[in-house]
């Protein structure tokens, strides 16, 4: 069970933090010599990391993962995903149990400078929001004085909700749970009015009800959510490969490199296109990867905007939209720096 | 002829035994504060490495997060520590009434469970084996997700007169409010314990000096209830109640007994009780028969038999594995993170360490707590049981 999972987490970071010296460049090598990488991911939140009935692993946290072992390993089944509760996700990354966290984390300043961590990018631009029940007929947000919310512990949503509440000087009762599909169960059960979480989780949680027709997802948008991969301070060649991985995906989808053309585009003359594709210069030693890593991510698991459409997007039962997640030329905020 | 003596030979210093058992003792300290300075010197150091915070100073920082269930004023702008007192409460408030109804439970049963009554020595046995064999987490998820998700929404609650409500949401019960002049009738309250101390002394020792029995556990009802209920009448009836009433989407005012603690607290108890009722069995089988017989043929009724001579001698071999059923109570109650209530392991060792990351300090605060409250009740067990245990002469 999870207190117990927790637990045991803690007790390995005081066992880790007590006889280990992290050194730089310490977990790549231990990546490397492993052969596979340890991506924490969540317990199952459609589109973004969900296991099917084979024991599958989707979702855009998921492909972010595979990338990054597709750029180390030059092959993107190279991963082993661990499935974590939001409670135990930061301690598992502290703890070393894990190399990587791609679960819907939001960047915060406390994460990044406290805790231990480094955010490497923004996967998904999100925002909270509020899931109820029709029958209430509440039409927005400001309209939820009084109402029983559940919620994740050990969340940024748990911190925007009592500061929602209090700003708008409105009444709550918490009922704070470890899992998602706790909260979802006591959504549906009536144990509360409204479920709160990242808008993009809520679209997730909805079609995992039985009867998502009966609940809607409020306009209102109450905080900035911006969710990415995180990796421990301490080893900053590992922190370069998975920012870049991010930045590698963002970028091809802005030349206009898919997995399906991106043979065809090492013929292309554009310089951009040729350094990102590991035809020219070399872009592979910098990292300490073979020279062509990026050309296999586009390959084996796609650009931003394909992983993006086939997890959460238009191919995916979610239909979400681009919005604040198209590139930057089309109105939406990915932006990713230059690679020269 | 002579025998050489042997002059005694003063032994070297490193051979006398008792040099030697202490210099042991002392390399053994040594090595044991080396080892345990150099772990936490170096679990400082790693931390400041990976940039991770240390120290206790998150306790006094603003949590910013709401908690259901608190006995004292908290709200989200109270600080770490604030919530680390909530959560402890929490664990108190459910532990001490898990230990209170399954003592009770447990007794009841554990009695009936002898009951020359076939029926009644059945369902005993079923009852114990049914819930000491079911593991406690499912049975706590048995109460929270099967039996409790079964009550209506807000607005269809089940309703007793108006003043107390069942729903999904809990048990809403109406809330006493203590006008001025209540005070008398907790100082009538108060008397009436002293009298009824005082006078079950006097009917012990008349008992004693004459034989006369007097009926203190009437007399002691009697004043008990009766002495504030008059005051409480001359008074004026100084006390109101809040009524919990249907507003918006939940009842406000009043008590509210939540799902989660009303779950957590069934389970525990009723698993505990079924342990505490084989102990129970058990002791009061470790007394002879022939004290039964013996107290049967002085012309003791079967009732007081079991108050007065077997209770009190099975208790020497009650108290010491019921002590450890307390223990277990209290520990077990932390199952409650898997339902969500506010419990230390829970909302602090859980929510508070995710806030701040700060792992090795939660949960050493948590363990130390965990094994402060074990050791104090094994403390007042213990000097429950000299009371009670044999005295040898």
């Amino acid at each position: 069970m999870n207190p117990f999972k927790t637990l045991t987490a803690a007790a390995t970071v005081l066992l880790l933090t007590a006889t280990g010296v992290a050194q730089a460049g310490a977990a790549l090598n231990a990546i490397k010599e492993r052969g596979f990488i340890k991506c924490g991911v969540s317990d199952g939140l459609p589109g973004f990391s969900y296991a099917d009935e084979k024991g599958n692993y989707n979702g855009i946290d998921v492909d972010v993962c595979r990338a990054v072992a597709a750029a180390v390993f030059g092959d993107a089944t190279k991963v082993k995903f661990t499935p974590l509760t939001a409670k135990e996700r930061l301690t598992a990354l502290q703890s070393g149990e894990i190399d990587v966290l791609s679960r819907n984390t939001t960047w915060t300043s406390s994460r990044d400078s406290a805790q231990g961590m480094n955010f490497t990018g923004i996967t998904y631009y999100d925002g909270q929001g509020f899931l109820v029940n029709k029958k209430l007929g509440v039409k927005n947000a400001k309209g939820l004085d009084g109402a029983t919310v559940c919620v994740q512990a050990g969340t940024t949503t748990e911190l925007n909700l009592s500061d929602y509440f209090r700003a708008n000087k409105m009444k709550y009762t918490p009922i704070s749970y470890d899992k998602s599909d706790e909260s979802a169960k006591s959504l549906e059960a009536g144990r509360c009015d409204v479920l709160t979480s990242d808008q993009s989780q809520l679209y997730a949680q909805r079609i995992k009800l039985a009867k998502p027709d009966d609940y809607i997802v409020l306009p209102d948008v109450i905080s900035k959510e911006p969710l990415g991969p995180v990796v421990r301070h301490g080893d900053d060649d590992w922190y370069d490969i998975v920012k870049w991985t991010l930045f590698v995906m963002v970028n091809a989808e802005e030349l206009g490199i898919t997995s399906k053309n991106v043979e065809e585009m090492k013929k292309s003359t554009n310089p951009d296109v040729k350094r990102l594709l590991g035809v020219e210069g070399d872009k592979g030693k910098d990292f300490g990867l073979a020279n062509d890593w990026m050309a296999v991510v586009i390959k084996q698991v796609g650009n931003y905007g394909e992983i993006f459409e086939r997890n959460v997007g238009k191919g995916s039962p979610l239909k979400i939209e681009r919005g604040l997640n198209a590139l930057w030329n089309q109105g939406g905020l990915q932006y990713a720096p230059p690679m020269r | 002829m002579t025998e050489p003596i042997s002059t005694p030979v003063k032994p070297p210093i490193w051979n006398n035994p008792q040099v030697r058992a202490i210099m042991f003792q002392i390399i053994a300290l040594v090595a044991t504060v080396t080892f345990g300075l150099y772990i936490f010197q170096n679990t400082q150091a790693n931390l400041r490495q990976l940039g991770i915070a240390s120290g206790f100073d998150f306790l006094s920082s603003h949590s910013g997060f709401g908690i259901v269930q608190s006995l004292i004023p908290y709200s989200e702008s109270s600080s770490y520590g604030r919530v680390f007192w909530v959560a402890l409460l929490n664990t108190l408030l459910v532990s001490v009434l898990g230990v209170l109804f399954a003592t009770l439970i447990g007794f009841i049963v554990g009695i009936a469970r002898l009951s020359k009554n076939w029926l009644i020595s059945r369902l005993a046995l079923v009852y114990i084996e049914a819930f000491r064999n079911i593991p406690l987490l499912l049975q706590i998820f048995f109460w929270y997700f099967a039996v409790l998700r079964a009550m209506p929404a807000p607005r269809q609650s089940f309703s007793l007169g108006e003043a107390a409500f069942l729903n999904i949401r809990g048990l809403y019960l109406p809330a006493p409010q203590f006008q001025p002049g209540f005070g008398g009738v907790l100082a009538a309250f108060g008397i009436a314990v002293v009298l009824v101390i005082f006078l079950s002394r006097w009917a012990h020792q008349r008992q004693m000096a004459t034989g006369q029995q007097f009926p203190t556990l009437r007399a002691a009802l009697a004043l008990l209830l009766g002495l504030p209920l008059l005051i409480f009448w001359l008074a004026g009836s100084p006390l109101t109640w809040q009524y919990p009433e249907l507003q918006g989407f939940n009842f406000r005012g009043g008590w509210v007994v939540i799902p989660e603690m009303a779950s957590l607290l069934l389970a525990i108890t009723l698993y505990t009780a079924a342990f505490i009722a084989e102990i129970v069995r058990a002791g009061i089988q470790a007394v002879s028969h022939g004290q039964t017989e013996a107290s049967f043929s002085l012309g003791i009724n079967s009732s007081k038999t079991l108050r007065l001579i077997i209770l009190p001698q099975a208790l020497r071999v009650i108290i010491p594995p019921l002590t450890n059923q307390y223990l277990n109570l209290t520990k077990n109650s932390s199952l409650a993170a898997a339902i969500g209530y506010p419990d230390l392991v829970s909302a602090f060792a859980g929510t508070v360490l995710n806030q701040t990351g700060q792992a090795i300090e939660c949960i050493a605060i948590t363990m130390a707590v965990y094994l402060t409250i074990s050791l104090l009740i094994s403390l007042l067990m213990n000097l429950y049981n000299r009371q009670v245990a044999l005295v040898e002469r």
